[in-house]
């Protein structure tokens, strides 16, 4: 093999790598994407968002009632919905990998594995006591201002409130 | 038809169609489901105030912010057009328990005695409202996502720190609903 004797060249980070780095910094949910559309082209996901936002509120998932049952074991629902998700989910990525589907724009689809750090321990618990607080996870929020509960609009600014203050102490917490 | 789907949807529907979402982002334009990073890109495009966590090019997560402008859309098709007529069905040892806290509005997903403007100048109502959307906000940015990034994209590409972060999600939840909000509630 003649690349044996070849040095490997460090990759050369370009200002595109690092605004990623940034941007995946404790994000589960990135864009991956590498190539530019028009704004407009977003609207899919509003498409996406809106079957979203009829099952969030037809089958409950947004009502505080189920998730005060969720957590006091008095009903299976939200187990149920939570558990079909994930098995639906990881069936559809481990399909996505196995035959490497590709986007509708023909790019290939990543994935970036997540490292784990303390902040999924500490900023898990407090994130559950404000899920059991308020009833909602932050897209069931968004779901209830809709059902015209306008009160909630407060709790969307006290949570980026709350996620400025994360970033603010960031680098004095334990991670 | 039209009067099954006004009836509550059972969970396996849900389930599979939540997901199936999954992958409608991921063949749609390799976009990762999750939600909570709305709150951060709204730090970054508002409030960015020279924090290194804040500085990013946002713009390029502008889809994030058409999912849940479609998810709030979603909510209202759904509360009107298919809105149940009935009162929401509570377990009858929850209802007895809030009942004992006043709270007995069933009327909606969401009991009006806690999700009001006037429940906001209440103290009960700033802790569960101002308090919750504030842990809600902190929580899930510093654990690194939310129920549907960690719980679920997380989970569905078997990534096991986000199966510690999903318990964590439910260890602190059960703490608050059994032990700590029947004293808010009692306020």
């Amino acid at each position: 093999m003649s690349q044996i004797n070849t040095f490997v060249e460090a990759p050369v980070l370009t200002a595109d790598d690092r605004d990623f780095e940034v941007r995946s910094l404790d994000t589960m949910c990135v864009n991956e994407s590498h190539i530019q559309h028009p704004w407009w082209y977003n609207f899919k996901y509003t498409l996406v968002g809106i079957i979203f936002g009829i099952v969030f509120v037809k089958a409950e998932i947004i009502s505080w009632f189920r998730i005060q049952e969720m957590f006091r074991l008095q009903s299976f629902h939200m187990y149920g919905v939570i558990g079909t998700a994930v098995v639906v989910g990881a069936l559809s990525v481990f399909l996505i990998k196995k035959f490497q589907v590709k986007t509708i724009h023909g790019e290939a689809i990543e994935f970036h594995p997540k490292k784990f750090n303390k902040g999924q321990i500490y900023g898990g618990l407090l994130f559950g006591l404000g899920w059991a607080l308020t009833g909602a996870c932050p897209g069931p929020l968004f779901a209830q201002i809709g059902t015209g509960v306008f009160v909630i609009a407060v709790v969307v600014l006290s949570a980026i409130a709350g996620t400025w203050t994360y970033g603010y102490l960031r680098d004095k917490l334990p991670h | 038809m039209l009067e099954t789907m006004k009836q509550p949807w059972p969970w396996y529907v849900a389930g599979i169609l939540i997901g199936l979402i999954v992958p409608a982002l991921l063949i749609l334009g390799n976009k990762h489901f999750g939600l909570s990073a709305n709150f951060r890109h709204a730090c970054a495009a508002c409030f960015p105030s020279n924090i290194n966590f804040f500085k990013y090019e946002w713009k390029k997560e502008v889809w994030n912010f058409f999912f849940v402008l479609g998810i709030f859309g979603g909510a209202i098709l759904a509360a009107t057009l298919l809105q149940n007529p009935d009162p929401i069905v509570v377990h009858p040892d929850l209802s007895k328990d809030l009942a004992a806290f006043g709270i007995n509005d069933r009327s909606g997903i969401l009991p009006k005695e806690l999700f009001s403007f006037e429940s906001l100048f209440s103290v009960r109502g700033l802790i569960m409202l101002i308090g919750g959307g504030f842990l809600v906000g902190f929580g899930s940015r510093y654990a690194g996502g939310c129920t549907s990034g960690h719980a679920i994209m997380g989970l569905s590409n078997l990534q096991w720190p986000s199966l510690v972060a999903t318990i964590t999600f439910m260890v602190g939840g059960f703490i608050m609903a059994n032990w700590i909000l029947p004293f808010i509630l009692a306020l």
